[in-house]
């Protein structure tokens, strides 16, 4: 059953979608999240939209208008140069949490 | 929160519309590729939607990320702390009317020190005014500097190089005949310059120009000319002539002669500190200066980026050339004045105005403020056990997924609104507070005129409720919001016993209470001991209630003679003595305490010669306090006669060169009072000698807390008046004293009237009591005390109820403890044994505290105490009684409850 994105993980996933693809419209953001997460993830729109606004907010990520591959006005979104220092901040955080959860799942026994 | 929130807040709809677009994109293209897959376009389009969801939810969540959370969000937390209020009306209600009470107290006493203490004096640029004093070490008797004397003022005006302008001024009084019924009123003489020093232009009229300090010649040897013209303050202007502008121009008969009105000085006008109601020019007459007649105040105005140092320095080379400039007259020498060793010590003039009242204002000040933390620790208290009532609600708050942060705002929320209401009260009591601390505070206090509630008391007001607010409201915000939450869930419903540190920090606010209210009650103790030692002093006069005074001016055209002036004088005090009831009336120079400082020229300051054995004259340096007492003058006043008698009327008239003298002055001088009868003085080389033939007690001339000094007594006619050899002349200003247990009562004050005239109807007669003029001596010792007296009471009664508040609270949690304690064979005395100690504990420790705090604290307000010090043992041995016994009640109360706890019904309400 696909899971419902964790908590704050939407906005790296985001991040490093832009960032190894290039500007992206939100339609093929979210599709190609959907592939990357082979269907584990369920995103929501309502999850999605409000998350590019924030982002954009904060100025990590610019937004402008342009022509999509079948030629309609979409809107793009890009990496800013902030955008990209968070998703190293961003990716350490995870992993820190990863490897937290890791020690207390492999030591149960020693808590 | 960045600024990029607050934009798109406002392009709201355009980002709407972006949205939209993108949107319409998304849906667009979810259904090609479903087309793409070969779907109908109907299916595609169908599974388009629904992989899409809800477009209103994704707007809406879109919308969310648009909005200022924090002010959201805040707005919910008002609502529901507006909820949570009207819940608990009781609640709010002590909590908002504490506040109220104390941001009250303590804006009214800000209002007050801000207009005195902490604005500019109303003046165009204040801070160039300084006051023009001299010190002069090397004359003792001088208690509060040297003033200047008219050839000063010359030598000073003409010469500096650092003043803009400066000026001298002298109050004084006078008699104006033609409006209405006689009246005494305040004058004050100005110099030419001194307006301009002040620089205040006039609300009608004109200033005084040169012309008006020319003035008429004058028999010698006074160096004041005869002024013509006159300028009003805007109270006597009002009150006599209604504001009429058609004033200026008429003429005005002060002390019998004619002066024509030139003009109005506006409503906050004052020079320096003195209120007035006639303002008149000094005219000098320069051919008779002296280097003496330290008689007048001096006000300069610094050139821009003249420092008072500088100005010092210059005033101080001007000393030798005063000196060299004038002379005391033929025979004299300056040599003396050298001796007296005088300097400059010029300062800010605002300094000068305010330093009677500055230690009081901030004493009061911090006590005030002492008050408002105990009140915050109160209401902190309050909120806590309020706090531990809501913990299940908070905890449910919690559990549904608010955050700690969000937890702690709301409580926050509703303190600080809390906080508001009190604040929003108290302002509004402050307005009427002003009124009352203005009705109550010394009569005295300078600036009274410019004390308002303005823009930034009102800005103190609500930053005093803010800041108090989150203090009372951040503890328990903190305490309830600990990361435990979720386990009290699970034992909500029973009474545990509650954790120690939840004791330890109530148990903390307690103590401090208790150390607050000890030290403001030692304060207020420090007070009424500091009134006590003044009650035991003998200020020089007996039943002060039982003196009224008619103090009045006779001017030349009540008599050029001074015998004639001097019969009148003695006629009047006759017809006086004659009113039923009175046991008897004399007059003098002045009675102590008046108000007129020894510049008046009511009474004198001088040097005095005395004769040795050898018959030889030795000059004795200091200055003595010159007063002038008629026949009965002491009897009347019950100034006591130590060694020989009064003067009689006969030496008066006689011009018999006899003096009585203080006892400080008989010991100095002879060693005892016996001794000085039968000696003889005179203060100038050219006088006749004078007999001592009394010696009366010491007299507090300037106030109880003022050294009594040494004190010549000459006849109210004699030569002593005039410098002339032979000429003598009769003091003009005089004070009459009647003793009669009827004084301030209507009858008597109109008797008094008529008998003054019958002798000369146009002598003003408005009465006051010697009492009253003790009081005002006293105004400032006695605001203080109520004040300080207020504040104690005040944290006396907070504090017990803290105390009593938290036993209540801790018995009200140990019920069921209590209970098996009884069950188990406790007594109900030793249970409430067990309840008192704590109160008992608490209070000790609070005690302890508050002593040390006080015997620091206590010592800025050493100046305000007169006969104790600020360690006064006795006010440090009785508080903490006081504190402790307050304590003891207050927890008896509760524990008492405690006691009476039925075990069983303990155990079974759990």
């Amino acid at each position: 059953m696909p899971k419902e994105v964790l908590q704050g993980t939407l906005d790296l996933m985001v991040l490093r979608t832009l960032d190894v693809m290039g500007p992206q419209h939100g339609f093929g953001l979210a599709k190609r999240i959907l592939q990357v997460s082979q269907g584990l993830l369920d995103l929501n729109q309502g999850t999605l939209y409000p998350a590019l606004l924030r982002l954009e907010q904060r100025r990590w990520i610019k937004s402008r208008w342009g022509v999509s591959e079948n030629n309609r006005k979409a809107k793009f979104f890009e990496l800013t140069a902030r955008g990209r220092k968070q998703i190293d901040e961003e990716t350490r955080n995870w992993e820190t949490t990863v490897a937290l959860m890791a020690k207390f799942l492999a030591k149960t026994g020693d808590l | 929160m960045s600024w990029r929130w607050i934009v798109d807040v406002f392009r709201r709809r355009r980002l709407d519309a972006d949205l939209d677009s993108q949107l319409a994109y998304h849906l667009d293209a979810l259904e090609a590729e479903g087309r793409a897959r070969g779907m109908s376009p109907a299916d595609a389009r169908a599974a388009a939607r629904r992989d899409m969801g809800g477009l209103t939810q994704i707007k809406d969540a879109y919308r969310d990320q648009l909005r200022l959370p924090a002010v959201e969000t805040i707005w919910q937390d008002v609502r529901y702390a507006v909820r949570a209020m009207r819940r608990s009306v009781t609640f709010t209600v002590v909590v908002v009317s504490t506040l109220a009470i104390g941001i009250g107290a303590n804006t009214t006493v800000f209002a007050v020190l801000d207009s005195v203490l902490l604005q500019p004096l109303a003046y165009p640029t204040a801070d160039e005014l300084v006051a023009l004093k001299l010190s002069a070490p090397g004359a003792p008797g001088l208690a509060d500097g040297l003033r200047l004397s008219p050839s000063m003022y010359r030598t000073f005006a003409d010469r500096n190089r650092v003043f803009q302008s400066l000026g001298v001024w002298v109050a004084t009084r006078g008699t104006v005949t033609d409006v209405g019924e006689p009246e005494e009123v305040r004058a004050i003489g100005v110099s030419d310059g001194l307006l301009r020093t002040f620089n205040v232009p006039p609300a009608a009229g004109r200033w005084f120009v040169t012309g008006d300090h020319l003035g008429a010649r004058r028999p010698p040897p006074t160096p004041l000319r005869q002024y013509t013209t006159v300028m009003l303050s805007y109270g006597y202007w009002q009150r006599r002539f209604a504001g009429q502008l058609s004033v200026v121009g008429r003429t005005l008969m002060v002390d019998g002669l004619p002066k024509t009105i030139v003009g109005v000085m506006p409503k906050e006008f004052r020079v320096v500190d003195a209120d007035t109601e006639l303002i008149f020019p000094l005219a000098f007459d320069d051919s008779r200066f002296t280097l003496a007649g330290f008689n007048y105040q001096g006000v300069a105005r610094l050139r821009p980026g003249v420092t008072i140092a500088q100005a010092n320095a210059d005033v101080a080379s001007l000393i030798p050339v005063w000196m060299r400039s004038w002379s005391d007259g033929p025979g004299t020498t300056s040599r003396i004045y050298e001796t007296w060793n005088i300097r400059p010590d010029l300062r800010p003039l605002k300094g000068e105005v305010i330093a009677g009242v500055t230690d009081v204002l901030w004493v009061v000040m911090a006590t005030i403020g002492l008050v408002m933390l105990i009140a915050c620790a109160n209401i902190t208290n309050l909120l806590l056990v309020r706090a531990e009532v809501r913990q299940k609600e908070l905890a449910v708050r919690a559990a549904l997924g608010a955050g700690r942060a969000r937890i702690i705002r709301g409580l926050l929320v509703e303190s600080v609104l809390l906080g508001l209401l009190g604040g929003a009260l108290g302002a509004a009591l402050a307005y009427a507070g002003v009124r009352v601390l203005l009705a109550i505070g010394p009569a005295n206090l300078p600036r009274l005129n410019e004390i308002s509630v303005d823009a930034r008391t009102v800005g103190f007001a609500a930053m005093l409720s803010l800041v108090s607010s989150v203090m009372f409201g951040l503890i328990p915000a903190w305490k309830y919001t600990a990361p435990r939450i979720a386990a009290t869930l699970g034992t909500l419903g029973r009474t545990t016993s509650v954790s120690r540190q939840r004791h330890r920090v109530r148990s903390a606010l307690v103590v401090v209470q208790v150390a607050i209210a000890l030290v403001l009650l030692v304060s207020a103790g420090l007070m009424i001991r500091t009134f006590q030692s003044i009650r035991h002093v003998d200020p020089g006069f007996t039943e002060a209630e039982h003196l009224q005074l008619l103090r009045m001016f006779f001017s030349q055209t009540a008599g050029t003679d001074p015998e004639r002036v001097t019969r009148m004088q003695n006629a009047i005090q006759d017809q006086l003595a004659s009113i039923p009831g009175v046991s008897s009336a004399a007059f003098g120079s002045a009675m102590p305490m008046e108000g007129f400082g020894p510049n008046l020229g009511v009474v004198n300051f001088g040097r005095i010669y005395t004769q040795d054995q050898q018959g030889l004259t030795a000059d004795n340096g200091p200055v003595r306090l010159f007063k002038y007492a008629s026949p009965g003058f002491f009897r009347t006043a019950g100034t006591r006669v130590i060694s020989g008698r009064e003067i009689a009327w006969t030496e008066v008239y006689d011009l018999r060169p006899v003096v009585v003298v203080s006892e400080n002055l008989a010991r100095e001088l002879w060693g005892t009072p016996s001794a000085a009868v039968g000696k003889y003085i005179r203060h100038l080389p050219d006088m006749p000698w004078h007999e001592v033939i009394g010696v009366v007690q010491d007299v507090r001339e300037n106030g109880v807390y003022e050294h009594t000094p040494a004190t010549v007594y000459w006849p109210t006619m004699s030569a002593s008046l005039n410098a002339r050899p032979g000429q003598p002349n009769a003091i003009r200003g005089v004070t009459f004293v009647v003793r009669s247990e009827r004084t301030n009562t209507p009858a008597f004050l109109n008797q008094l009237r008529q008998a003054v005239w019958s002798v000369n109807p146009s002598l003003p007669a408005s009465p006051r009591t010697m009492r009253e003029v003790y009081d005002r001596s006293l105004a400032r010792t006695s605001f203080t005390l109520v004040m300080l007296a207020i504040a104690a009471s005040m944290a006396l009664f907070l504090g017990v109820v803290g105390i009593y508040g938290v036993i209540s609270y801790v018995v009200s949690q140990r019920t069921r403890e209590i209970g098996i304690r009884a069950t188990l064979g406790a007594q109900q005395r030793e249970l409430q044994r067990m309840f008192v100690r704590h109160g008992l504990v608490l209070a000790a420790v609070g005690v302890a505290i508050g002593l040390g705090a006080a015997a620091g604290l206590t010592r800025l307000m050493s100046t305000l105490l007169y006969g104790i010090t600020p360690l006064d043992p006795m006010t440090y041995a009785v508080v903490p009684v006081i504190l402790v016994i307050a304590t003891l009640l207050a927890s008896c109360l509760p524990a008492r409850r405690a006691a009476s706890v039925d075990p069983i019904e303990a155990l079974r309400s759990e």
